[in-house]
């Protein structure tokens, strides 16, 4: 097999933060070659600079054997290079074929024709297996399919070498499959994938070679049939990794301390965001809500955190209604909340360490008195909660933008968790972090558990809900599918509850999508 | 990039980080603590290629203008006295910006501010000093307040843009002044649109004989020290900036968006209101409808250029103020029109907001690491 790209010694820095140091990189033609690392490894860094995203600060670039330079993308797309990004640039009016042809000439410019766009759409769809009509409107697409404008789009551009930026991100286990066998399909007809990911199930599933980064340097590449997933993990995290967190058995008590009753959510002329939400979080719990991103989670937890109230049903906590009691009053009661977006709802960037871990209480006594700050008690409880829950560096003067995602993400369990609370609302609490801090977040909420909290975990993580709860209820389309036991869950149920397919007495599948 | 946005015209709320590593940041860190200085000076050179062109010999005319604004005591202390609105409704300027509201209208507040105040100053005689010159003032407040706070509310509650209300404030706020002092509070004489002017009692002393400056000068230092401990030093100024980083969050952790924000434009109205007042009783002694030569938009100047922070308004109100006397001498005794000084200050503020743009390119390379890291 030739190869296909070569990239030698890139070096990008930003700042102090080396992003790339001297990496090496190949792709052999036809292969599907993963990139592998934890956020922060600098795998995107190093695929936007191959797609003219970034200029590289050193090294060289080969594609086929001949030197390239690639100041932008559009160089980029003429070079037969293709990426499909983690969040898809679509416009969701436009059809398929209106996509498709974005930012190109039309075949006949200045005139629209359409037409001629759509059969060779369509062509390519038949060819690669990638079943899309070409006159839909992307906005009445499911997310897989979207993903498949996005791929058909690099195809049109004639691209031999696609890359994949986290591409199961936002997919079901039913639709990764579907992925997987155009991806297989791709490289049988001769393209090669670049597969960015930090998951190592996928890694295994779907690669020929690996290439490990971490903290901006190539650990090793190898190819998948040397390796298994214990040593994947050791290369990218760089010391053993525990893959389960031991987990006690439910202490679950009798107490409710989270009710949600028949909550519907629906904007004016839009289909209901939510729809007759049912469910209890008891006392010593973990509550986990699963589900592909945007189904209503977001809006769930908008309810819940009392930023939105709900068109129809109650929030209760500890037997108490909620429903109009606001952020304020929730935050009075006690409750924690540990929001999905750190930089738009947990914490004010420009604020320092200290000003952020009294966000809530700067109110009260002992850091406020008669509306004046007492910054010497600030700076206490910001030195003791640094020290707590291990946030570097513990600088109660430092801006919070500074700090690093997992200290951040700390800094915001710090200010929530500390006040003893009885209810916990954890939203994508992960999301983000390496390895190391994730397992800190999941000792965190274990030990809440352990105190007797109610915790209420929104998560699209199938691994972390499975690890983690006690109960399971799928979300989709603003419903709950369905709510498991811990023991009644595994992988297949919960994916087939994320896809829509309604589990009636375990036999037939019933869909329910709508719209 | 959000026009909506400090960042988007220069203004950076935030600190600068301590530890600075490599050459090219530190570099740009210099250049961005002393942007305004430099550009002051391509303000000026760019001025005096103007001067040029005008005819008039640049050294000569900037040697005007130095003596007019610091040439003697009587300059110092009319530069002085010039710069006490522009504190004023500055500080009134970057109030609102702490909240990232963009208060475009301290010109309309000043003018409601001096309104409320005069009333109270001719139709409340027969009082001591010491009551007559606080009460005048808290009308002035009140009207501003007003003035800001209407504004503030429909922002807040209604999400309508402050700025255009503001701005078209601004007129409404102008000729309904000037139509009152043409008519119902106009002198008896009533040959000049102007008031009567204000009782002794509430005309602000002069406690400087040699600068001719009067004590709203040291009134506007004490409210700037105010305003920088109302910022830094109490709930209030913690929750109006934890608002103006971001609304969202502030809403989360349960600090209210509204309320804030309503509060920081009745504020900022308040002091810009101050600054119309305190020129009517320590100036002008009088309301006219042309009392002010645009303090209120300096005003915006003045709060840019001080990036928002109170004891950099005083600053670069106190260098308007020193523009403004110098311009005056610079007409008088080079024959220069006045309109190049205002061409000045234009063109400096110009290049304070470009200046602006260099922490955001630093900040963008950041938020690149911060993505894709």
């Amino acid at each position: 097999m030739a190869t296909l790209l070569r990239m030698e010694n890139i070096c990008k820095r930003f700042g102090e933060v080396v992003a790339n140091d001297h990496i090496h990189f190949e792709v052999e033609e036809g292969e599907i070659h993963a990139l592998l690392g934890e956020n922060g490894a600098g795998k995107t860094t190093l695929m936007n600079i191959l797609y003219g995203l970034y200029r590289p600060d050193r090294g060289r670039i080969w594609l086929r054997g001949r030197p390239v330079d690639i100041p932008n993308p559009r160089v980029a797309i003429s070079l037969g290079i293709g990426m499909i990004h983690q969040h898809f640039m679509l416009v969701p009016v436009f059809t398929v074929a209106e996509n498709v042809l974005l930012g190109m000439p039309a075949p006949r410019e200045p005139l629209l024709t359409l037409k001629q766009v759509a059969e060779r759409v369509q062509h390519l769809s038949q060819q690669y297996g990638l079943m899309v009509n070409p006159y839909a409107r992307v906005e009445d697409l499911a997310v897989g399919e979207r993903q498949r404008v996005e791929i058909l789009k690099a195809l049109y551009r004639r691209a031999d070498l696609l890359i994949l930026d986290e591409p199961t991100a936002v997919l079901t286990p039913g639709e990764v499959e579907k992925l997987f066998t155009v991806l297989r399909n791709l490289v049988q007809q001769g393209k090669s994938v670049v597969f960015i990911s930090h998951k190592l199930d996928e890694v295994m599933a779907i690669s020929d070679r690996i290439t490990v980064l971490r903290d901006g340097r190539v650990v090793q590449t190898v190819a998948r049939k040397d390796t298994d997933k214990a040593a994947l993990a050791r290369m990218m995290v760089g010391r053993d990794v525990v893959f389960r967190i031991s987990r006690q058995d439910a202490c679950r008590g009798e107490d409710v301390v989270l009710r949600v009753e028949g909550v519907t959510l629906q904007r004016r002329g839009e289909r209901p965001a939510l729809a007759d939400i049912n469910f209890c979080v008891r006392a010593g719990e973990i509550f986990a809500i699963a589900g592909v991103d945007g189904n209503g989670q977001r809006e769930l937890a908008a309810v819940i955190s009392g930023l939105e109230k709900p068109t129809s049903g109650r929030v209760e906590i500890e037997g108490r209604d909620v429903t109009a009691l606001g952020p304020r009053g929730l935050v009075r009661l006690g409750i924690a909340r540990i929001p999905e977006d750190r930089h738009g709802l947990g914490l004010v960037m420009g604020f320092t360490v200290g000003e952020n871990l009294v966000l809530d209480c700067f109110d009260r006594s002992p850091f406020c008195r008669l509306g004046w700050l007492n910054f010497r008690a600030i700076r206490q409880r910001a030195l003791a909660l640094c020290q707590e829950y291990d946030i570097r560096p513990p600088r109660p003067d430092m801006p919070a933008r500074l700090l690093s995602g997992g200290n951040q993400q700390k800094l915001i369990l710090a200010r929530e968790l500390s006040r003893q609370p009885r209810f916990v609302l954890a939203v994508q609490p992960t999301r983000g972090l390496d390895v190391g801090a994730s397992e800190f977040v999941y000792r965190n909420l274990l030990e809440q558990r352990r105190r007797g909290a109610g915790i209420l975990l929104i998560s699209t993580e199938l691994d972390e809900v499975l690890m983690l709860a006690d109960r399971i209820a799928v979300i989709y389309g603003g419903r709950i599918m369905d709510i498991l036991e811990h023991d009644e869950a595994n992988l297949e149920r919960l994916g087939l509850l994320m896809a829509g397919v309604a589990a009636s007495s375990g036999q037939k599948a019933e869909v329910v999508r709508e719209g | 990039m959000d026009i909506f946005q400090p960042e988007a015209i220069g203004v950076q709320l935030e600190r600068t980080p301590e530890r600075q590593r490599d050459g090219r940041t530190w570099f740009l860190w210099t250049l961005r603590s002393t942007a305004p200085l430099w550009a002051v000076v391509l303000a000026l050179l760019v001025g005096a290629v103007v001067l040029e062109v005008a005819g008039v010999d640049p050294l000569r005319a900037y040697g005007a203008m130095l003596d007019g604004a610091i040439g003697s005591w009587a300059a110092v202390g009319l530069t002085l006295q010039k710069s006490v609105p522009l504190i004023l409704a500055g500080l009134g300027v970057a109030f609102a910006f702490r909240c990232t509201l963009f208060n475009i209208g301290a010109e309309g507040q000043l003018h409601i501010g001096a309104l409320l105040g005069t009333v109270i100053a001719l139709y409340v005689p027969g009082l001591p000093s010491w009551l007559h010159i606080p009460l005048c003032l808290l009308g002035g407040f009140v009207g501003g307040a007003i003035w800001g706070g209407l504004p503030g509310y429909l922002r807040a509650k209604r999400g309508l843009s402050e700025i255009i209300m503001t701005i078209l404030l601004n007129y409404v706020a102008f000729w309904f002044t000037s139509f009152l002092v043409h008519g119902p509070i106009q002198e008896p004489a009533g040959y000049y649109p102007q008031t009567e002017p204000v009782p002794e009692s509430a005309a602000l002393p002069i406690f400087w004989g040699a600068g001719r400056l009067h004590i709203g000068f040291l009134i506007a230092l004490v409210i700037a020290a105010l305003v920088h401990v109302i910022l830094f030093r109490t709930s209030l100024g913690f929750q109006i900036r934890a608002v103006g980083h971001n609304p969202r969050v502030a809403q989360h952790a349960g600090i209210s968006p509204v309320r804030n924000m309503v509060i920081a434009m009745l504020i900022s109205g308040g002091l810009a209101g101050m600054a119309g007042i305190v020129e009517i009783l320590g100036v002008q002694r009088r309301m006219s409808d042309f009392f002010s030569p645009g303090y209120g938009y300096d005003a915006i100047a003045v709060a840019l250029l001080g990036n928002a922070n109170p004891l950099g308004v005083v600053i670069s109100a106190i260098f308007f103020g020193a523009l403004r006397a110098g311009s005056n001498m610079m007409q008088r005794s080079v024959a220069v029109p006045a309109a190049v000084a205002g061409f000045i200050q234009g063109i400096t503020v110009l290049f304070v907001v470009i200046a602006g743009a260099i922490p955001q390119i630093h900040v963008r390379w950041r938020s690149r690491k911060e993505r894709n890291g």
